[in-house]
């Protein structure tokens, strides 16, 4: 029971103000932006991504400026040294610098991931686009298109492209793009659609918020933080395809490095126990894709509010 | 009703291939020089050159080549390859065909049945050590290249250790490497997708209605929620399928192994057009083929799916 | 009389990244056997969450923090999950709220009442099958030989609804909880199924502890009644108590927001402000911003229970002496 004298006879009186307030919130309310990046910032394995991604591209950008020797530069006085003072990883079986390629490699690597994404974005935003936006007969027939595409080996159609158009950087970028923006497109148009839905839900019940604060708030930070992710997985998809192409000879061809020629060229080094000609290339590959997808991860997870717990 | 719906997805089936093949035909002859413009490094003499594209209908004019190839098509008889003049397509298809079938069909299965159990275990170990284990491993999975582990497996346990044959084809123990090569990436992305769909699926009302039944959670994991949480994957199949399929390519130029991958790649340098477009049209029917198997397993799994298409019919 | 269930102080907490949500705190009911108990009360006021505890399902981070679930002498809290799952299905049952959702898409009526049977009560499987046959008999479904070789999808609403209540009582249970039974039913399927309820109570003596917020479905069902408001229980009688005379402001004011079909004058009240933040839950009566009569000391000290006439207990600061004045105005307003 409760003890009456801390009790005082004058609470007894009906409450004067009406504590009809709307309670504010105690917990602090972030912006969705702010709470996406505290988000990831928190995911270590992410945060490894990033950091590993900023360098790579530092040393793809400066990497060859800090040797001595170019990509191409053969001497065949220096073939198959192993990593030392004057070649850190090494040299490969015309004496070229392993070094200096490897960096040249993550060059082409970053800029196929790169471009690949960035075209996949202006085709999937363009297309997606206008298949949501105009509907109707229009939407399923570009969408029926995209299931054809969609249905393809898209490695194949590459290969068959690579053969068209001749190897090379700009040829692989092109192949890889052809097949490869239907995903952003069907992303973009899910949204465009989500958006027309919105604003026909609000317009015809007055709802609490006005429209614009809904498609701004809501929507366009949904819509962009999605187009984000998708772009973030695109790039180590890229990047496997042109190092696919090349190992198989049918991408960048000599005397430039890929990762995936370098890969190729030193399949002969297993046995021979020239061990660095197939490290550096086979780790800078598998850890350059390893941090893109767990940034990826960690970006869907960080911007995708149904995945907030 | 049930022949009416398989007539239907075979008439869809032959006008895929029809559009693959036309597409292969069109990509083929937008390629600027011929197959003879350099012959075993030989600059053929123009005579020579005329007479073998005689000899191959390439002299015709387009319409009428695409008419011979449609009914090359049809019949599947591409004729011989124009590099290997002593070889047909078919009998090269023949050779290497079932040597990459069945490196993928292992890889395949073993792929399926390592994802499920990699993601039946990360699921119901959720945002634990073991979870965060599993998917690590899937994610360097999904990143290594299957080129760059084939060359790591071989380095390893053939060079190094000498458990296994680093190349070929020829008994069980040479085909550990190249399977395991190949089938790590798939394994790896099935097993993200049953961990992502089986966390999704053990929150469904079914399940707790389920454990009101005082269900033991082995049964409710199998009985209840793996059927539910396989969806997502029978659809990605024909993906997957085709990823292992192009990734037959390296893994057989790297083992050695006499599949067709190495005939498919050869022809494309090479630009041996019978071998490119038969190789072509064989491995899109496949894949078509696997899409259609799938399609009817998604329905054995749901039977929404199954009412649903009769009902469309 | 014994009761079959008896739930005291009962407190469950789910932390969540934006603090801990304190979703029951305190509960106290008494069921006894053959009785139907109706919990009632706005969404999120913690009635579901207590029935999931008495039926052993509170996930994971979700945690009863403190009190006791007598169930047949038993305290359910402390049994460990294996001991739990002799309880399920056997002794206590459950009836969901949606039927759409609560079948599993892939396995046939026919699997998902047997295994009960089955796996539980280790019946053959053809013994299990003449069950299940009985027990659809029981729940109004013709052709039962039939309906056991289909899927969910094959039938309608209230027919998976009827399903899913043959599959809750298959193990003929003592008590059955029904979770918002009615709420995804057409009105005259409600209808169906409320008298289905009543017929089995009837024909088996099962308890039900039935959760709704909807008040047609108390007046139809329930012998008791307890009113829960932002995890506690606020008041507690029998039907005419609470519908006729009920003391809390919240039962009040919730009885007012209903439509009356056979009042002419159908002035519908809803309630007006929202419920409070459970994260950190106001230390005096959780309901005093929203009481028309609220006093000082409401929102200082949380009120404590009073008992009025047998089994009818409030918990309001007008039950005080001190606010005679106050309750007088009260029951005097139109209820």
């Amino acid at each position: 029971m409760q003890t009456t004298n801390e009790i005082q006879d004058e609470w007894f009186n009906k409450r004067k103000i009406k504590n009809n307030h709307v309670e504010e919130l105690k917990r602090p309310s972030l912006s969705y932006w702010k709470g996406a990046w505290i988000r990831l910032l928190q995911n270590k394995l992410a945060m490894f991504g990033l950091i590993f991604l900023i360098l790579l591209a530092i040393m793809a950008i400066f990497g060859p400026f800090m040797s001595q020797y170019s990509v191409s530069s053969q001497n065949l006085q220096d073939q198959n040294l192993s990593p030392s003072h004057n070649h850190w990883f090494g040299t490969d079986d015309l004496g070229r610098d392993v070094f200096t390629r490897t960096w040249y490699g993550a060059r082409i690597s970053l800029i196929v991931g790169l471009l690949a994404a960035l075209v996949d974005l202006l085709i999937g935003v363009i297309y997606g686009g206008i298949s949501g936006y105009k509907g109707g007969k229009v939407d399923s027939v570009l969408m029926r298109i995209i299931e054809i595409l969609y249905g393809l080996p898209y490695l194949l159609v590459v290969i068959l492209m690579m053969v068209v158009m001749g190897p090379g950087l700009f040829t692989v970028i092109v192949a890889l793009t052809i097949t490869g923006w239907t995903g952003m497109a069907r992303i973009v148009r899910g949204q465009v659609l989500q958006l027309k839905n919105y604003e026909f839900v609000i317009a015809s019940r007055s709802f609490g918020s006005p429209t614009s604060r809904i498609i701004k708030k809501d929507l366009i930070p949904n819509t962009i933080g999605q187009i984000i992710v998708q772009m973030t997985l695109t790039v180590p998809s890229a990047i496997f395809a042109e190092a696919f192409l090349s190992f198989l000879g049918l991408g960048i061809q000599a005397p430039y490095a890929s990762w995936g020629t370098m890969a190729n060229d030193s399949l002969s080094a297993i046995l021979t126990g020239y061990w660095w000609q197939l490290f550096f290339p086979a780790f800078f590959i598998s850890m350059t894709m390893f941090a893109f997808n767990v940034l990826g991860d960690g970006l869907q997870h960080a911007l995708d509010p149904k995945l907030r717990r | 009703m049930m022949v009416n719906f398989i007539l239907r997805r075979l008439l869809a089936m032959i006008l895929t291939i029809w559009v693959i093949a036309t597409l292969t035909f069109i990509l083929m002859h937008v390629i600027p020089g011929s197959p003879f413009n350099s012959h075993n490094g030989k600059q053929l003499n123009e005579t020579v050159q005329k007479n073998m594209e005689m000899h191959y209908n390439l002299d015709k004019p387009l319409p009428i080549q695409y008419l011979i190839y449609m009914k090359s098509v049809a019949t599947f008889d591409y004729g011989p390859s124009i590099k290997h003049p002593n070889d047909t397509v078919n009998s090269l298809i023949s050779d290497g065909f079932p040597v990459s079938f069945e490196l993928g069909m292992i890889t395949l299965i073993v792929a399926i049945l390592s994802g499920i159990i990699l993601g039946i275990i990360a699921a119901l170990k959720a945002n634990h050590f073991i979870d965060y284990v599993a998917m690590t491993i899937a994610v360097l999975g999904i990143s290594i290249p299957n080129f760059v582990l084939a060359s790591l497996l071989i380095q390893e346990f053939a060079v190094n250790l000498g458990w296994l044959p680093p190349s070929m084809w020829t008994s069980w123990k040479s085909e550990v490497l190249p399977t395991i090569a190949l089938a790590t990436g798939p394994m790896a992305i099935i097993a993200r997708l049953i961990r992502t769909s089986m966390i999704e699926v053990l929150t469904q009302d079914y399940i707790r209605t389920a454990r009101s039944k005082g269900l033991s959670p082995i049964l409710i994991v199998f009985k209840h929620a793996l059927k539910n949480a396989l969806l997502p994957v029978i659809t990605l199949l024909g993906t997957l399928a085709a990823g292992i399929l192009t990734g037959t390519f390296v893994i057989e130029k790297i083992f050695a192994i006499p599949g067709m991958g190495k005939y498919f790649v050869d022809s494309i340098n090479t630009r041996d057009y019978p071998v490119i477009m038969g190789t072509t049209v064989f491995y899109s029917s496949i894949l078509i083929v696997l899409l259609f198997i799938v399609d009817i397993a998604y329905g054995w799994l749901d039977p929404r799916i199954k009412l649903h298409k009769k009902e469309v019919i | 009389m014994e009761p079959l269930l008896e739930v005291k102080q009962l407190h469950i907490h789910f932390p969540t990244h934006g603090g801990t949500v304190k979703a029951v705190r305190g509960v106290d009911f008494t069921l006894g056997k053959g009785e139907t108990l109706a919990i009632v009360g706005e969404s999120g006021c913690g009635k579901s969450v207590s029935s999931l505890a008495i039926m052993g399902l509170i996930d994971h981070p979700g945690k009863i923090t403190n009190g006791s679930i007598i169930f047949k002498g038993k305290d359910l809290t402390r049994l460990t999950s294996k001991e739990m799952r002799k309880i399920q299905g056997l002794d206590i049952s459950m009836v969901f709220q949606d039927p759409m959702t609560a079948l599993n898409p892939t396995l046939t009526i026919g699997s998902q009442l047997m295994e009960g049977l089955i796996h539980q009560k280790k019946l053959s499987k053809r013994k299990a099958k003449k069950e299940a046959i009985k027990v659809l008999d029981l729940v109004g479904i013709s052709n039962p030989l039939e309906r056991l070789k289909q899927y969910p999808h094959q039938l309608s609403g209230g027919m998976r609804q009827r399903v899913v209540i043959a599959m809750a009582l298959i193990c003929e249970p003592n008590l059955l909880i029904a979770d918002e039974p009615t709420t995804a039913l057409d009105v005259t399927i409600q209808a169906q199924i409320l008298e289905l309820f009543e017929s089995i109570q009837k024909r088996t003596g099962i308890s039900i502890v039935i959760i709704t917020h909807d008040l047609g479905v108390v007046a139809k069902m329930a012998d008791r009644i307890a009113v829960m408001y932002a995890g506690r229980v606020v008041e507690v009688g029998n039907k005419r108590q609470i519908f006729y005379h009920s003391e809390h402001p919240y039962t009040r004011a919730l009885l007012q927001s209903v439509v009356r079909l056979d009042q002419s004058n159908n002035s519908l009240k809803p309630i007006e402000g929202s419920p409070p933040d459970l994260f950190s839950p106001p230390k005096g009566c959780a309901f005093v911003d929203r009481c028309p009569y609220a006093m000082e000391v409401c929102g200082r000290i949380q009120p404590q229970k009073t008992r009025l006439r047998e089994g009818h207990q409030v918990e309001c600061w007008l039950q005080d002496t001190r606010a005679v004045t106050i309750r007088k105005e009260m029951l005097a307003s139109q209820s």
